[in-house]
């Protein structure tokens, strides 16, 4: 495999104190760092007792925070801060499909699931996923929300992900990993769980398929064009050329312009699969990621493999794969790791962290080398980010 | 017309559970609601107009199916979050 081609120079490791957004389902936490990154402090909660799918720090200005919520009675919204959490507001057009015609079926937002921050020469854009599958940008830093009307009111949507469903995925069929090129701001890419990983050239204005090579062993047809279940897709920063993908079967990388994804997850030990959500990029190096695998037989338990929780690292594009599990339960831990709920800092060494659905937050300040608790006792974790450094 | 609103909205009244609004419909009503306390309609009314599946509004004691009933000036509107389960 060759090496990433680096569009730009690694930025400088950070060093300064590292803030962890926290989202769950019982509203937002905020975890600081010193700047050795030892000792935490915990905040919160915001919003408490609403459902919040993800909370996201604009990297342009350093103080945006968006905030993805609803609550058990109430409809979906954002909220934002332009203080980095010390006060909020509501968004005064939340995204929402539009009112359909009279004696027709119009789709109605349940949640919005997924943030992203435009592109670095847009400020103020952002781009919010939604369950029921749905595209959604703002201009003004997340006051105001218009569909994405390419693939929105795109014909091929409804097919594209199977037709709509009550249920999907629990949680519903979701829209979700957002990427924007650093490149150019009008190519993106987004994944749907389920329905594939999809590009546009155009800023969202028209979309394609993107997944040949992925497998979907769900669906009855053999290498289908669409229908693939996306659970995280990430693009690196510096090689923007380079995708990975976790997904309900498997994961993938893909070299554009090359069209076929490349199964990196068949390097993992068998008895462990490479079934998983969240999948982690190293900031300053394209070829090293982590994933954080769980069960998918059977039933699908999605927990971590016989109950011994262990994420896995790759440092050569996915060629080759480790375990890394020291400090975390050596059995009887049965926790899940969502999509939203990985990530890693700016550091050097990274720090990895991830928040569990019984609400701990590990983190490891060697790459994955030995994991420390940082937080426990919160509820079910959705989303965590790293901000600051 | 009185209108009373349940916990989980009063962050948009001010704190306040019950309200004045006006409207020949509930519909209206809604709208008049939204002008005075902005964002509080679509946390309750999707945007297809259905009220949404946790919340029930009551005029006078009997439960409105949609936003289509008719208003009078002394009828009494509640509003109710409508939830179970952990």
């Amino acid at each position: 495999m060759p090496k990433a081609k680096a569009a730009k120079a690694a930025p400088r490791p950070a060093s300064g104190p590292v803030t962890l957004l926290v989202g769950t389902r019982k509203g937002v936490f905020l975890m600081k760092s010193d700047r050795a990154r030892k000792s935490w402090t915990l905040a919160g909660p915001h919003f408490l007792g609403n459902i919040v799918n993800h909370l996201v720090l604009d990297p342009r200005d350093g103080r945006t925070l968006l905030c993805a919520v609803r609550a058990g009675h109430l409809g979906p919204t954002v909220f934002r801060s332009t203080d980095l959490g010390r006060r909020w507001k509501e968004a005064e057009r939340p995204p929402a499909f539009p009112k359909a015609a009279l004696g027709e079926k119009g789709l109605a937002v349940d949640h919005v699931f997924w943030l992203t921050p435009g592109h670095s020469s847009e400020p103020g854009a952002w781009y919010a996923g939604v369950s029921p599958p749905g595209l959604f940008r703002s201009d003004d830093g997340g006051v105001t929300w218009e569909g994405v009307a390419g693939f929105n009111a795109n014909p091929m949507r409804i097919v594209w992900i199977g037709g709509e469903q009550e249920q999907g995925p629990p949680g519903g069929a979701t829209l979700h990993s957002i990427n924007v090129d650093p490149r150019d701001p009008r190519h993106l890419y987004i994944g749907i769980s389920a329905g594939g990983a999809f590009e546009s050239s155009d800023r969202g204005e028209t979309w394609r398929p993107l997944n040949q090579g992925v497998a979907a062993d769900f669906l009855p047809v053999k290498d289908p064009e669409y229908g693939h279940d996306v659970h995280c897709m990430r693009l690196h920063p510096l090689a923007p050329d380079r995708l990975y993908q976790q997904n309900h079967c498997g994961i993938y990388r893909l070299e554009r312009p090359a069209e076929r994804w490349d199964r990196i997850g068949n390097a993992m030990p068998k008895a462990i699969g490479d079934i998983g959500f969240p999948l982690v990029l190293h900031p300053r190096d394209p070829d090293a990621l982590w994933v954080f695998p769980m069960d998918g037989g059977t039933v699908w338990p999605r927990v971590s493999p016989g109950g011994k929780p262990a994420a896995y690292v790759s440092r050569d594009g996915g060629r080759t794969w480790r375990r890394q599990d020291k400090g975390l339960p050596a059995k009887q831990g049965w926790f899940t790791v969502k999509r939203q709920a990985m990530c890693a800092d700016a550091h050097d060494p990274v720090g990895v962290y991830f928040g569990t659905t019984s609400g701990e937050v590990w983190m490891s300040a060697s790459e994955g080398g030995r994991w420390t608790s940082i937080a426990r006792h919160l509820p079910e974790i959705y989303s965590v980010e790293a901000a600051g450094g | 017309m009185n209108v009373l609103i349940p916990s989980q909205l009063r962050d948009y009244t001010g704190g306040r559970a019950q309200v004045e609004a006006r409207g020949a419909t509930l519909a209206a009503l809604l709208a008049d609601l939204e002008r005075r306390y902005p964002g509080i309609r679509f946390r309750m009314i999707d945007e297809q107009d259905a009220i949404r599946r946790h919340i029930r509004i009551f005029v006078n004691q009997q439960q409105a199916p949609d936003l289509s009933a008719a208003l009078a000036a002394n009828d009494e509107v509640v509003i109710v979050g409508a939830l179970s389960g952990g």
